[in-house]
């Protein structure tokens, strides 16, 4: 149990764990979901209804469902989850990185979604036109394709942040509820729920609230009304 | 020396063409819509990657399917301008022209962006966004775009056909002007004959994904068996001329066509005593047995009728006269062919009522100065290229 420092005013850790795991989860996501997005936006491979299938499965599967299948694949006693107590004497399952694992396969479809269609949106013309201007294929990429996609990007990265903020069942899954480890804060207003500490979780919840209402604000505003010129 | 043997299958079409091209100048790619034209170009360019043949630019191999070589597009050192310009959206008018500017190879620059930005009149244009551009703008600013990547072979795909009639008189110029001022050999496609006629001085002519006709433009286009190919407004004759005289007093301008005298609206930039070319499309000559009085045109050419296309599903016939040194085409009803009842060798006369003029091409000049190779630029001249364009 946390210190209650005053009555009413809850315990901040699972706010900072909470952003750091949405900011991992979305910087790795950028990583790989870009060039995927990309492969996704542009390949004619007869696997792609498949490749885009998986991607968003996240977005239909009850959040539980994911988390039991990682709490198996991740648990100590599976192949990964093993090599992983080899490797770093931790287990994968109720620690921040098994966390994280569920974050970034969660948000998946978020951050990939709007970067294909933004991608999609660049089309042929330009990178053609690119090619022929002697840009090689990685020159045009980062020069064409992510400046013309940038409202994409700004899309993505702000839906997968938020998203990562709010998931609740994945995490509940296959971190439980260790302070300081795993309690992000909507484990830590589950809790206070749970435990009938009524004021504490009002004020978290109006946290994510006020947070998830500025977030998507900035996303509509964005993309309604903002055109995005770079260089 | 372009040669090329290609083929390349996209869905139920086919392009299967073979060739050579003698790149010192401009060469029309021609036909009508869906023959190829845009293909060959996007196959020259590398931008079509399931083409198979083989493909070099003198001794430079681009493509090479039975060595399994194919260069990406952008290791072939071509210039493409595209139907719609393609700038980039998020870069302003002058960051387009640099976007090349920048991937040139420094050793091989021989054309540089104050060049360009004078010789397209470029200047006003340079802090401009891209979007608030109109599409004559747009083509001018891809031009100069196309010619800072140093490219040894210029492919233009039809690059006034998304303009209206006002916007393409405003490019015009440029493009007539492109050939001699910058010396880049050039292939032109297009579905217009007289764009054809005013600027390129050979073609290659596609139908359904084949190689049907390669010659001198002058020569092609008085093929009457090609009449079909070039669509029912499409035919034309080009012809040369010299100018006499302005006059002043009615803005017109008299030529002397291998002794007979023409007469056109004024167009600056052409003086006394220069060759010209003279552009007469066939739906714009009609002919007569006897030389006509009281009519308000006023060129008629007499001549004797060579050769007589008749077609009986259409209701059109094409005529060829010999006007001496040149061939007129006409393209006139079968009911006025036998009114007329011409036959070869009769005397005819040819009412035109419309020619359009250009400058003598560039091709004379690049003949003209043997020394001049493949990809070696020729001296630019950006006065001429002021006189034209103004």
């Amino acid at each position: 149990m946390q210190p209650i420092l005053a009555a009413g005013v809850p315990d901040l850790g699972p706010l900072w764990l909470t952003l750091r795991l949405a900011a991992s989860a979305t910087l790795i996501l950028l990583v790989v979901g870009t060039p995927a997005a990309w492969w996704l936006a542009r390949t004619r491979s007869r696997f792609r209804p498949a490749v885009e299938s998986v991607v968003a499965l996240p977005l239909v599967l009850p959040p539980t469902v994911l988390g039991f299948y990682l709490l198996i694949f991740l648990s100590p006693t599976s192949t990964l989850g093993g090599l992983w107590v080899r490797w770093t004497d931790t287990t994968l399952t109720f620690s921040f990185a098994g966390l994280l694992v569920g974050s970034v396969l969660y948000s998946l479809p978020f951050m990939i979604q709007p970067l294909q269609s933004a991608f999609e949106a660049v089309g042929h013309g330009p990178m053609e036109a690119a090619a022929t201007l002697r840009a090689a294929p990685l020159d045009a990429f980062f020069t064409v394709a992510v400046p013309l996609s940038m409202r994409g990007f700004l899309t993505a990265t702000v839906l997968t942040f938020a998203h990562t903020v709010g998931e609740f069942g994945v995490v509940l899954m296959v971190g439980g509820n260790i302070p300081g480890k795993t309690r992000v804060i909507s484990i830590a207003i589950y809790e206070h729920v749970e435990t009938l500490r009524y004021a504490e979780a009002h004020v978290l919840s109006a946290v994510l609230l006020v947070f998830s209402f500025v977030v998507l604000l900035v996303v509509y505003s964005v993309n309604r009304t903002f055109p995005l010129h770079v260089g | 020396m372009l040669t090329f043997d290609l083929n390349v299958r996209l869905g139920d079409f086919e392009l299967d063409v073979a060739g050579q091209l003698d790149t010192g100048r401009v060469t029309a790619v021609f036909g009508p819509s869906g023959s190829g034209k845009s293909t060959l170009l996007r196959v020259v360019a590398g931008l079509e990657r399931r083409a198979g043949g083989r493909l070099a630019l003198g001794d430079e191999v681009w493509l090479d399917s039975a060595r399994g070589l194919d260069l990406p597009a952008h290791r072939r050192p071509v210039g493409y301008m595209f139907q719609e310009a393609r700038l980039f959206p998020h870069l302003s008018g002058l960051g387009n022209l640099r976007y090349a500017e920048r991937r040139s190879a420094a050793g091989r620059r021989f054309v540089a962006l104050d060049e360009v930005v004078d010789a397209f009149d470029l200047e006003p244009l340079l802090e401009r966004k891209t979007s608030s551009l109109s599409g004559g703008e747009r083509q001018r600013v891809a031009l100069g775009r196309t010619l800072l990547a140093q490219p040894r072979l210029l492919l233009l795909d039809e690059p006034m056909s998304a303009l209206d009639a006002p916007r393409k008189m405003e490019i015009l110029p440029y493009l007539e002007a492109l050939h001699p001022s910058f010396g880049i050999p050039t292939l032109y496609v297009s579905h217009a004959v007289d764009e054809v006629a005013l600027l390129a001085d050979r073609m290659l002519v596609l139908d359904a994904g084949r190689l049907v006709a390669e010659g001198r433009t002058a020569e092609i286009l008085e093929r009457l068996d090609l009449g079909p190919l070039a669509g029912r407004h499409g035919a034309a004759s080009v012809v040369e001329a010299r100018v006499m005289r302005h006059d002043a007093e009615y803005r017109l301008t008299w030529l002397d066509l291998a002794g007979q005298r023409l007469v056109v609206p004024q167009r600056d930039g052409f003086e006394e005593g220069e060759e010209v070319c003279v552009v007469i499309r066939a739906r714009d000559v009609s002919l007569a047995n006897r030389r006509p009085q009281g009519v308000s045109i006023q060129n008629v050419l007499a001549g004797r009728v060579c050769e007589v296309r008749e077609d009986a599903d259409s209701s059109f016939a094409e005529v060829s006269v010999d006007l001496g040194p040149h061939r007129l085409l006409a393209r006139i009803t079968r009911l006025s062919l036998h009114h007329l009842d011409l036959a070869a060798g009769d005397q005819v006369f040819a009412l035109l009522k419309s020619v359009s003029l250009s400058k003598m091409r560039a091709a004379e000049e690049v003949e003209a100065s043997p020394e001049h190779h493949l990809g070696e630029p020729l001296p630019l001249r950006p006065s001429a290229l002021r006189r034209r364009a103004g």
